[in-house]
């Protein structure tokens, strides 16, 4: 399969691989995937008194267009807030990353891990859930 | 060293020079057609065809006239499966195989199921061997044929042929035996050996692509409905006119591996132990198959906790099969694998080694630092690795999303 030259950078230079505390204070941890599909991915957000997402880190099992997904949404994330990296679209991913169609379900987990993460930083502060299923992070 | 390093030779092998060699004049001044008996263009073709089938047949110690041309594997697997079948069904409708085998063999009997014939697939051990008494439970009065592999193309396990041929001949049922990958990889001796038709492929052994041949046993007798009609060509068993240059070219690559095989197999054994030492001390690999009736030139690994097409994309200095099929948006890890009981994560990272005659150790000691570094880097960015590294099961985990 022919990768885009986004995804072989993002694969051969991944942002932000890494972990955070999950107990700590405003870190948000999601993981989205299962090892049978081929694919599990761990997207960590630190979220500052402002709301807003100061750092990010991943890891990700997965081919290379997942590795690229959450590598790139590790970035975009940075310097949002959590309102506006929820705005974050499957479809932008897969464009920025010029995804082939059988590829587009890996951009779909990374927009499902920003979302799990989230939860997981609201259920830790005891915010109401806005209708995202929380995910009890394995990790 | 001529990077990507070639480490796929069940797939394909190159034309060793030699035969591409020996095949040129039949494209050029021998050009004549086979079946003419007119004239001196056809004779020398004639000729050349049967020298080659002789050679073929000397590979397996066979008769020459029990060996009919094909176009390779796929199409002597059709025309015996279907062939059998057809020919001998009112003496019954029932077929069996095994999960592992080759799609040729595997859709052809599941054509022959949607023309109302009932096939048993049989799940293999989990070293991938088949279970003798699982295959004699098997077989029912209406039995006609059965079709094992002799050498798995994904794990290279060697099937005990002998045994279940036997089985075969004390209930009269007619044994196929797929043997293109074990052609110049593991002896074989039709006049032995209870197998009625066996299928070969010139391009496993170093021959050319589109050219093969399926052994029919003259004694006794195997009777086959053709599935290609013509000129009755092949006594009537399979119409169209021969590829001479090809057949020239399956006939010296047969007659290479004949004479080199034992020497050849002992060089490969070494290197593959080599690649095999080399990689075995990582954590969590899992070899796929049975180390000791295997050919000598198949590794198959499974690295725990890596995804084996960012595997591949990582190795692409190194020309190799995976079992993950990440092609399409529902993943599909190797049916091989799978029938024999992987989890679909190792089925999923699992690379297919395979070695030839051209390999070196230079090759091999290349691909187990480039493996090494590699899995390494791959497990860092690996949340299933770190799961495991702080002593999660894996089992125990509720997984999020099902995609």
């Amino acid at each position: 399969m022919a990768y885009s030259d986004k995804v072989i950078d993002h694969y051969e230079n991944p942002r932000n691989v890494g972990s955070f505390d999950k107990d700590e204070d405003g870190v948000g941890t999601g993981v989205v995937g299962a090892p049978a599909c081929g694919d599990v991915m761990k997207l960590q957000i630190k979220i500052n008194e402002e709301g807003v997402i100061e750092d990010a880190k991943f890891k990700t099992y997965g081919c290379g267009s997942a590795i690229a997904s959450s590598s790139l949404v590790t970035e975009w994330v940075k310097g949002k807030t959590v309102d506006e990296a929820l705005a974050i679209k499957n479809s932008d991913i897969a464009e920025a990353l010029a995804l082939p169609p059988v590829k587009i379900h890996c951009s779909v987990l990374a927009e499902d891990a920003i979302k799990a993460a989230v939860s997981d930083y609201k259920a830790k502060l005891g915010v109401a859930d806005d209708g995202y299923e929380i995910r009890k992070s394995a990790a | 060293m001529k990077l990507p390093v070639y480490l796929d030779y069940s797939a394909t092998t190159p034309v060793d020079p030699r035969v591409a060699e020996k095949m040129i004049p039949f494209l050029t001044e021998n050009f004549g057609n086979p079946a003419s008996r007119s004239h001196t263009f056809g004779w020398t073709a004639e000729q050349a065809v049967e020298n080659a089938r002789e050679e073929v047949a000397k590979l397996v110690n066979a008769d020459p006239r029990e060996i009919v041309w094909t176009s390779g594997a796929t199409e002597s697997d059709n025309l015996a499966i279907k062939g059998a079948a057809e020919f001998y069904q009112t003496k019954g409708r029932h077929l069996i195989t095994v999960k592992t085998e080759h799609k040729a063999v595997l859709d052809t009997m599941r054509e022959l199921e949607s023309s109302g014939f009932e096939v048993t697939y049989l799940e293999p051990m989990a070293n991938g061997l088949l279970d003798l008494d699982a295959f004699r439970a098997a077989i029912r009065p209406d039995t006609v044929l059965a079709s094992v592999m002799q050498v798995n193309n994904e794990i290279g396990v060697i099937q005990d042929i002998a045994a279940i041929g036997r089985i075969c001949r004390e209930h009269g049922v007619i044994f196929h035996v797929d043997a293109a990958q074990a052609t110049g990889k593991v002896e074989i001796d039709l006049e032995q050996l209870p197998v009625d038709l066996m299928s070969f492929s010139a391009h496993k052994t170093y021959g050319p692509k589109g050219i093969g041949a399926l052994y029919v046993r003259r004694k006794p007798r195997i009777r086959l409905k053709a599935q290609m009609h013509g000129g009755g060509h092949e006594r009537g068993l399979r119409s169209g006119t021969l590829a001479t240059h090809q057949i020239v070219g399956m006939g010296e690559a047969f007659r290479i591996a004949r004479e080199e095989m034992a020497a050849e197999n002992e060089r490969i054994r070494r290197l593959r132990d080599r690649l095999l030492a080399g990689l075995a001390d990582m954590e969590e690999v899992f070899i796929n198959g049975d180390l000791e009736q295997r050919v000598p030139h198949n590794l198959n690994i499974s690295f725990n906790y890596v995804e084996g097409e960012s595997l591949m994309m990582a190795i692409k200095d190194l020309a190799v099969s995976s079992g993950s099929a990440c092609t399409s948006a529902s993943l599909e890890p190797s049916y091989v694998l799978r029938a024999l009981g992987r989890s679909d994560e190792l089925a999923h990272s699992s690379i297919r080694f395979t070695l030839g005659r051209y390999t070196t150790a230079e090759d091999v000691d290349f691909a187990i630092s480039l493996i090494k570094d590699k899995v390494a880097r791959l497990r860092e960015i690996s949340p299933l690795w770190e799961m495991y590294k702080d002593g999660i099961d894996l089992n125990t985990v509720q997984w999020a999303a099902a995609h």
